[in-house]
């Protein structure tokens, strides 16, 4: 009895010595504030701030001199206070962006050419043909960018057959806009109360074979540019783009767009003349 | 016993409605869209312009690279526009339009039916001809065939192998032009033969055409160095990996190209082709085309010019039929659904396959269930279904090493798969994103 405790409390100590002794020649310092860090952050490892995962992104923001150009889109500005103070530094300043649909192409509005019978997936169908309507630039509407999201932010409109963005919660990671195989999916400047306004169609066929192709598609005639007093707006083959930098929210290119391409969001309900704009999209359509 | 290719495989039914049916001109249509990239490669540079005046065989557009193919008029007419027109996939592509008037060919065509056995060129020459006519690979690849025949330093050929499989299912084109036009084969086969400098030629044909086994046999007789071999009807045979297997007991490595091995295979629609092109001196504007299905009401063989619309032979055949779910370029086993059918008669065209509602809808998929039929079919010894699970978690290291871009799209994994999985399309999309890959790396 003795013995077995003598012998087997010796073996013990050994090793403990041993495990000492390593844990001490073969010590890697970490930081101590990563881990402090990393408790705060949201833990999704989503990516979107650029780094694999949140230690990374941590162990980026203890070695960084300052917290410019950090900033965790999950976590967003409350985040990056928490992450500002325990490490003693000042917050940078993000601006806050989302994912943008840039197709508005609905089931009205672009009538189907043929119909699509193989595997339910945009990469497999984009590999394969233009899709089922006259638009080749346009969304498949099998959710790609529905199975990649983490965060439940993005979902298909069954009557549209669009995807739709919850503006709560994408926390613009990016995943979507690496999944769509059309690359549609823009991340944007969420804009000041969320009110932004961009041009949501990809074609950059011409006019005519555009229109014909989608009655909401971009067909290129420049309007918007002439109007725009900020120069935010450029069009190249076919395709109008309005920088997020430059724009400053005056929408007077939304109303001069004869396809309604241009879409603006977040807005409150104009207060006049609400009644004309209705019937000139009636007509227009 | 006879030969085949030695892993995998599968046997469709055969379905050759248009069998025995003699080849048919087709009238010609009103307009023509003949596009610019036909082949794969480079696409070609127009050299004509709108409002010119074109005749039959006049040179279109030269070839935009090594590997690229002249296209010539298959109509003569006026040039209406060169624009953008819809390919089979959807996709805009520039094309040459001509608005067809009257039938006047260049001077310089041979038009008549004399049959010259005789070629006093050298396989230079040869050579030369063949590519200033265009010629591709009319077997479906439509890959310009001056550049096989031109090997890479250091290959050298033994032995020329002509793909008279026609494994697909419904297509009997290649079957019509090898009853009609045997004697002009074989001499194509021998200025083959000279190009690359070879004395022998197999000519490999399946045994469900036994009419044209005997045909070939007796022809062959004035021939020296071609044979003839029957071959057990398996798909894919008329994969050219298959068929050097199936024919000279060679296996080309993953990667490698056929004269690797020392073969080069050549479609018989090409043989003809070439025998076109050297002897009377005719580009590539026309070929045989099977139109059929089981609801059309006369499957038949035509010989349409490149540019003519789907639609009108379709007409030609009897109409679309009410029922029509599909129509097909290509065969059923690895032809692509067109998306309408003004897409034009294209140099690959080699059917056009009409399926009805019932034959064209697919049936709904249900999970794997590790029967490993696919493994077992996969001529190219692939494992399709890890290959179609790699490409869904996009773990493309992995598919890489399981060798993904050795497959050669013949559908044998979705054809037997029991629970309906669309293994292909995803390991075509796998295969395209791994080249993608490849190509970024070397550059």
């Amino acid at each position: 009895m003795l013995f077995a405790i003598v012998s087997l409390g010796g073996i013990g100590a050994i090793g403990a010595l041993f495990l000492y002794a390593a844990s001490k020649k073969f010590e890697v310092y970490e930081d101590p504030r990563i881990a402090d860090v990393q408790v705060v952050l949201p833990g999704v490892n989503c990516g979107g701030c650029g780094f694999p995962g949140c230690s990374a992104f941590g162990a980026a923001c203890v070695n960084a001199d300052t917290l410019d150009g950090l900033f965790c889109p999950v976590g967003g500005v409350k985040v990056m206070d928490q992450v500002a103070s325990i490490l003693g530094k000042e917050a940078g300043s993000a601006e806050l962006t989302i994912a943008v649909v840039r197709c508005n192409g609905t089931c009205q509005a672009r009538p189907r050419t043929n119909r699509y019978d193989g595997a339910k997936n945009c990469a497999v169908a984009a590999f394969l043909y233009g899709g089922e309507t006259g638009c080749a630039y346009g969304c498949f509407g099998f959710g790609d960018c529905v199975n990649v999201c983490s965060f439940d932010a993005i979902h298909i409109n069954p009557e549209t057959n669009l995807p739709e963005v919850s503006e709560e919660k994408c926390t613009a990671c990016g995943a979507c806009t690496k999944a769509c195989p059309k690359i549609l999916i823009e991340l944007r400047k969420k804009g000041p109360k969320g009110r932004r306004v961009y041009v949501s169609c990809m074609n950059k066929d011409k006019g005519g074979v555009a229109r014909k192709a989608c009655s909401n598609a971009c067909i290129g005639c420049g309007k918007c540019v002439k109007e725009c007093p900020f120069e935010a707006i450029t069009l190249e083959s076919n395709l109008a783009y309005i920088d997020p930098v430059k724009c400053r929210l005056c929408r007077k290119c939304v109303g001069v767009c004869p396809t309604g391409a241009i879409h603006e969001v977040n807005f409150p309900p104009k207060k006049e003349k609400p009644v004309v704009e209705v019937t000139e999209e009636i007509n227009s359509n | 016993m006879l030969r085949t290719f030695r892993i995998g495989g599968i046997h469709p039914p055969e379905n050759k409605l248009s069998a025995g049916k003699k080849i048919t001109p087709l009238t010609l249509p009103k307009q023509v869209i003949i596009p610019l990239n036909q082949h794969i490669g480079a696409p070609a540079v127009p050299v004509v312009k709108k409002g010119d005046l074109v005749k039959t065989g006049t040179l279109l557009a030269k070839a935009g690279g090594f590997v690229s193919a002249n296209i010539h008029s298959s109509v003569s007419g006026k040039v209406n526009k060169i624009d953008n027109a819809l390919d089979a996939s959807s996709f805009k592509r520039p094309a040459v339009y001509i608005d067809v008037e009257g039938d006047e060919w260049e001077d310089a065509i041979d038009r008549s039916e004399d049959y010259i056995k005789d070629c006093a060129l050298s396989d230079k020459e040869i050579i030369a001809r063949i590519s200033e006519a265009g010629i591709v690979g009319l077997g479906g690849a439509t890959f310009p065939i001056q550049v096989k025949l031109t090997p890479p330093p250091g290959n050298k050929a033994e032995i020329l192998i002509i793909n008279a499989v026609e494994c697909e299912p419904y297509l009997t084109s290649d079957h019509s032009l090898m009853m009609e036009k045997g004697g002009q084969i074989l001499t194509g086969v021998v200025l083959l033969m000279k190009a690359i400098c070879v004395s022998r030629a197999v000519i490999g044909i399946e045994n469900n055409k036994k009419d044209a086994i005997s045909h070939f046999r007796q022809l062959a007789k004035q021939y020296q160095g071609i044979e003839i071999m029957p071959l057990k009807v398996q798909y894919p045979q008329g994969g050219e990996k298959q068929l050097i297997d199936a024919v000279i007991r060679r296996q080309v490595k993953s990667g490698a190209l056929p004269i690797s091995v020392g073969a080069v295979v050549q479609n018989v629609g090409t043989a003809y082709a070439v025998y076109e092109a050297v002897q009377k001196n005719k580009p590539l504007i026309e070929r045989v085309v099977t139109v059929t299905g089981k609801a059309v009401s006369s499957p038949s063989n035509f010989l349409a010019r490149i540019g003519t619309p789907i639609s009108h032979l379709i007409e030609a055949a009897g109409g679309l039929p009410e029922n029509t779910g599909k129509i097909i370029g290509g065969g059923p086993m690895m032809g692509k659904a067109l998306i309408s059918e003004e897409v034009p008669v294209t140099k690959g065209s080699s059917g056009v396959l009409i399926l009805t509602k019932a034959e064209s809808v697919r049936k709904p998929m249900y999970p794997c269930i590790r029967c490993g039929k696919c493994v077992n079919v996969c001529p190219m010894g692939l494992n399709p279904t890890f290959l179609m699970s790699l490409t869904e978690l996009g773990d493309w290291p992995v598919a890489e090493n399981n060798n993904i871009v050795d497959c050669i799209e013949c559908g044998s994994c979705s054809y037997t798969c029991p629970s309906n999985r669309t293994l292909l399309d995803f390991i075509r999309l796998g295969k395209g994103k791994v080249i993608g890959i490849q190509r970024a790396r070397k550059s």
